[in-house]
């Protein structure tokens, strides 16, 4: 089913001349209404006349993630806090929330995007949909839920965790679409075994995303649950989830080019690449209003396809996300950056702390270990000091990053020391 | 009475422990004491030996953590009561114990280290009851 036809089958033409329009009233927004972005084209000699069309797309300048950071909380936002009815946060690279702002025109927006989502899956009103994505400053849980109340179907605002419950409701209520993230699927599916619910399911299909996901997740996801698993992609600083979503074809996710114009860009030159071809999604929003991202570099690599897809629409599809150009991850739907753990040891201690991290799954669940190699000036003969030394830089981790990792104390020069730059990370979970 | 006592941090891996022992007995360094205080990841090593300081400098430089302390060693006589008479004495007048490891052979006096919350009023303690505290050259020379 296609929710919106006019817009999700528009002809190229005609998609190009409303995303040109699109985009000179957003220029003009952000010129006049964000400092930011004003002096950032100021500074390249660029005023909203120069812009006509999206092919003037590369005159614009990038936004990164640390400009988010650097103008916590509101200095993003081109629209006046009276304007600004929803605010959620996501973590940034240190410390530091990035924080979203959407005026009531945006979560009209959102929604749409994510009513489009649901029903490529085919949902519709006689769907009761289980948001087991978080609810809160994580932009998943109201997202996928204010998308599926557009659609017309019965929203059960469930939440994360509390698998039991999870079950029983799914159970009782007879859910016949899940949203949450790919590894919890696949811990709810063991559980679902393990309570003997599986034949009392009703479930049918999925919308998967907020971390990144194989093909092989994907059947053993499919084939646990008996259901059809799409796959949905998004982020906080474009809106959050609805972005782009699969359609039945499965062949790339369509993206709600309308509202988020796409580029591919050498992560190194930042020159547009040739179509089809790797490099890094870049966003620039065209209709929201709060906080307008003018070619946000998402430090995702795919590439993009642009061949008509049989499902009818003729929007861009883009691939699936097949590795980063920086060193984020995402551990339990966590974005975590080595810079954040290096910060939050640096706490503990005057000298560089040598660590490395190791991130693995184990039951379908992500696992996070820090071996951090003891420094003189934290080494005392108490016993319960040391012990509570490993528990108190877990504390700290939790509280900045927003995570539970499993601090390990090691011997000093265990850890390998490397000529350039230290490679700090170990990820065996093969995500890409 | 004041005995030196070296602590060294140690991984809970195979070869922790060899190290260090290997690296002293090469140095010439005789132990006296030894003692391991264990936990899941890690250990903490605690020993007396001839050398205190000359150890603790040869261990660091070969990159181990360590940390010197005072510990006082306690001579009781090997029969029933003699160990809690004292703990008792050390209790009554508020000194307490962090950590201790004893020792004894059948017909010999008992060797008790003690690891107390405070060093000088253990001291004052035991040598106010006539209890008799090794002096450091009784384990190691100066």
């Amino acid at each position: 089913m296609i929710w919106n036809e006019s817009n999700e089958c528009m002809g190229r033409e005609e998609m190009r001349e409303l995303q040109n329009r699109r985009l000179r009233e957003t220029v003009e927004r952000v010129y006049h209404n964000s400092t930011f972005y004003r002096s950032k084209m100021q500074e390249l000699g660029v005023t909203p006349m120069d812009i006509e069309s999206i092919d003037d797309l590369t005159k614009l300048p990038f936004t990164v993630k640390t400009d988010l950071r650097d103008n916590y909380p509101f200095g993003m936002f081109s629209a006046p806090m009276s304007e600004i009815v929803r605010l959620h946060a996501s973590s940034g690279t240190t410390g530091k929330s990035i924080v979203a702002g959407y005026t009531r025109k945006d979560l009209t927006t959102w929604s749409e995007v994510m009513a489009r989502t649901f029903a490529a899956g085919g949902c519709n009103r006689n769907d009761i949909f289980q948001i087991a994505y978080g609810y809160g400053l994580f932009t998943g849980g109201l997202g996928a839920h204010y998308g599926a109340e557009l659609l017309g179907a019965s929203v059960i605002p469930i939440s994360a965790g509390n698998t039991e419950k999870q079950v029983q409701l799914m159970t009782d209520f007879g859910t016949t679409a899940l949203c949450c993230t790919p590894s919890y699927a696949l811990y709810l599916a063991e559980a679902i075994q393990e309570m003997g619910a599986k034949d009392k399911l009703k479930l049918k299909r999925g919308f998967f995303g907020a971390e990144p996901w194989t093909e092989e997740m994907r059947r053993e996801i499919e084939d646990k649950l008996h259901i059809k698993a799409y796959d949905i992609f998004g982020l906080t600083e474009v809106i959050g989830p609805g972005v782009a979503y699969d359609c039945t074809e499965q062949h790339g996710m369509h993206i709600n080019e309308d509202h988020f114009l796409p580029e591919i860009v050498d992560p190194v030159t930042l020159l547009p690449v040739e179509p089809g071809q790797v490099g890094e999604l870049v966003f620039t929003t065209i209709t929201k209003e709060g906080m307008p991202v003018i070619r946000y570099r998402t430090k995702d690599l795919t590439n993009l396809l642009y061949e008509e897809c049989p499902c009818g629409r003729k929007t861009v599809r883009m691939n699936k996300i097949m590795g980063r150009s920086d060193d984020m991850m995402i551990i339990r739907g966590v974005n975590v950056f080595p810079s954040q753990i290096e910060s939050v040891l640096l706490e503990f201690g005057e000298a560089a702390p040598h660590y490395h991290l190791y991130v693995d799954r184990e039951n379908n669940t992500d696992t996070f270990d820090i071996h951090v190699e003891v420094r003189p000036e934290n080494f005392t003969d108490d016993m319960t000091s040391m012990l509570n030394l490993s528990k108190r830089i877990e504390a700290r981790i939790n509280s900045v990053v927003g995570i539970h990792a499993r601090v390990k104390l090691v011997e000093p020069r265990t850890i390998e020391r490397s000529q350039g730059k230290a490679k700090r990370v170990t990820d065996n979970r093969k995500l890409y | 009475m004041i005995i030196k006592q070296l602590s060294i941090f140690l991984e809970n891996r195979t070869g922790s422990l060899t190290g260090v022992t290997q690296l002293l007995g090469d140095a010439g360094i005789n132990l006296s004491a030894f003692s391991l205080a264990d936990s899941s990841d890690f250990g903490i090593l605690r020993v007396i030996l001839s050398d205190p300081e000359v150890a603790k400098a040869l261990l660091t430089e070969k990159g181990y953590t360590v940390t010197l302390n005072d510990v006082v060693c306690l001579f009781v006589p090997n029969t029933p009561g003699t160990l809690s008479k004292a703990l008792i004495l050390l209790s009554e007048n508020g000194v307490s114990i962090d950590y201790m490891y004893a020792f004894a052979m059948k017909d010999d006096m008992a060797r008790v280290v003690i690891k107390p919350s405070s060093i000088e009023r253990c001291i004052e303690v035991l040598q106010r009851s006539n209890l008799q505290l090794a002096n450091a050259n009784d384990m190691y020379d100066f």
